[in-house]
């Protein structure tokens, strides 16, 4: 190294201390931020607040129903629901209504997501066939099905076959949308395979189509579910004999209260154990297809 | 023509689309006569009608003209007559390994215990041991390609079509898997098609190259390779560099040719 190069290094090394040096004064211009971090609180913590909200509201509730500030005629009070709750499973309507219900959303969402998912897959078949049934499938889509609970009670009758028409009505064309969502997304570099080993259609069908076509159909079971239970609870609130959605209407007309809280909490854990139910079969079923 | 007739011979196929604005000829008459155990590679820019010949050869497009000979019979528009692995490796992901591999097969009404049977030791010795109960996204890319070339090979037929089977590799698993391909291609004495972009690997693998050109899409040359097998890696000998350097002109002078109208395709 020469003599001449010693300021030009000074000078290098000037600059690189520069930022350094001016970096600190104007402070301000960029504020220095750190990660955001969110602390997890452990699973007991979290559990107690939402024991304490519930067992906090339904106090309040009670003591104001007492103190008067809430109408109990209107809101009712959980002291009373508990003991209707009790008088209700005592008197044994309450597994009839439950199992009713239960079969008539059981039955529409089955028949509903089985037809629906069938008539999905079929439009794979022809390309013609889908393109004219394609325009109804939309319109039955666009129309509100509930709207037609009350043709289907009448053509149905009031026992449980006009509910599961209902739930049926109302699963099946989101079924038929769905699984023809898969049939679309299907690869046609898959058929193309499938031909040059020979194979038929049905054989495409079979072990390309199906197969492919499943975690569609799996996706919309939970779906199906809740929609087959607003069926049955609709079919119910129109004309029936038993059910829990009769349950309601009925301690609505009667200004019995407690009754419909009570019938209300029923349906929601029936509901609960069908969703989890059907959140289960989903599982199993994705394990089963390793998508 | 030679007593014996070539195991492959497609004879003066053309092919014609319709467009909305008229006609567009994707492959103007092409003859190609491929004998019993033969590599050959087809080599050629994009949209040179490379992947339509494959799927004329196997009977998913019906050619405007000409036909496609198997063993001297007519097999033209006939589908399943050739192994064609597609440049998408197609692994269905809700099967194993194993039954991916026994596709061919099971269409062809094999029961599926004798075709697994089969199978078996075939992925064992092609080096998918210990893989052959996974599911295809449990793989590297390399082996995904190792079973699906198996998958095409299990299917029994005297040709197959490979479309670019390498392209998405990485240049180390690349040069394995043509040592494996080799390795395959001596054991199972078929006869193999071979589409890629890359000269060298054409050569390296290949008895024959035909070099293609665009617009429309056509046979330009056809390049025999004499390099004697088994063929060292060195890419440097006199032979393989004459070779590469007679492909590389043909495909740039076309793609000079070609290049005002390239844009399109």
């Amino acid at each position: 190294m020469t003599v001449q190069d010693t300021p030009a290094v000074e000078a290098l090394a000037r600059l690189e201390l520069a930022p350094q040096t001016s970096a600190a004064p104007p402070a301000g211009r960029k504020p220095v931020r750190r990660l955001p971090v969110q602390k997890d609180w452990p699973t007991w913590a979290l559990v107690t607040v939402q024991v304490g909200i519930l067992v906090g509201a339904l106090s309040l509730w009670e003591i104001g129903a007492r103190a008067g500030w809430i109408d109990a005629f209107f809101w009712s009070q959980p002291s009373a629901i508990a003991n209707t709750m009790g008088l209700f499973f005592a008197t044994g309507e309450a597994w009839i209504d439950i199992s009713f219900t239960f079969r008539s959303t059981i039955f529409g969402f089955l028949l509903g997501t089985a037809a629906g998912s069938l008539l999905g897959l079929s439009f794979w078949w022809s390309r013609n066939y889908a393109a004219i049934v394609q325009p109804y499938v939309i319109c039955l889509e666009s129309i509100p099905k509930l709207a037609l609970a009350p043709l289907i009670i009448l053509v149905f009758g009031i026992g449980l076959s006009s509910k599961v028409a209902v739930a049926t009505a109302l699963t099946l064309v989101v079924s038929t949308l769905t699984a023809y969502a898969g049939v679309k997304a299907l690869d046609p570099d898959g058929e193309k395979l499938f031909y040059s080993l020979g194979a038929s259609r049905m054989q495409v069908f079979r072990k390309l189509v199906v197969p492919f076509c499943l975690p569609w159909v799996i996706s919309v079971l939970r779906v199906n579910i809740g929609l087959a239970l607003t069926g049955a609870i609709v079919g119910e609130f129109i004309a029936s004999q038993h059910g829990l959605g009769r349950a309601i209407l009925y301690a609505g007309q009667t200004y019995d209260i407690a009754l419909v809280w009570v019938a209300v909490l029923v349906l929601s854990t029936l509901a609960i154990v069908m969703y989890a139910s059907v959140s289960w079969l989903e599982s199993v079923l994705r394990k089963g297809v390793r998508q | 023509m030679p007593s014996s007739a070539p195991k492959l011979c497609v004879d003066d196929v053309s092919m014609t689309f319709k467009t909305p604005t008229g006609t567009f000829q994707a492959l103007a008459p092409v003859t190609l006569s491929i004998p019993q155990g033969r590599f050959v590679s087809l080599i050629g820019p994009s949209g040179c009608g490379k992947s339509t010949i494959f799927n004329i050869i196997a009977g998913l497009l019906e050619p405007s003209g000409g036909r496609v000979m198997i063993d001297g019979v007519d097999a033209t528009g006939t589908i399943g007559r050739v192994g064609y692995m597609l440049q998408k490796d197609l692994l269905l992901p809700w099967r194993t390994v194993l039954d991916n591999t026994i596709l061919g097969m099971e269409i062809q009404g094999v029961p599926l215990r004798q075709a697994r049977e089969r199978a078996l030791p075939l992925l064992h010795r092609y080096g998918l041991a210990g893989f052959e109960h996974l599911y295809p996204n449990a793989l590297s890319g390399g082996m995904r390609q190792r079973a699906v070339l198996l998958r095409t090979l299990l299917f029994d037929t005297d040709v197959i079509l490979l479309d670019e089977p390498f392209g998405a590799l990485d240049a180390q698993t690349k040069l394995q898997m043509q040592e494996w391909l080799m390795q395959l291609w001596g054991d199972f004495n078929k006869t193999v098609l071979f589409v890629t972009h890359d000269v060298e690997e054409a050569i390296y693998l290949s008895d024959e190259v035909h070099v293609m050109g665009t617009r429309p899409g056509r046979l330009i040359a056809s390049i025999p390779v004499t390099l004697p097998r088994p063929r060292v890696r060195t890419s440097a000998t006199p032979d393989f560099l004459a070779i590469k350097e007679r492909c590389l002109e043909l495909l740039s002078a076309n793609a000079a040719g070609a290049a005002p109208m390239n844009q399109a395709a």
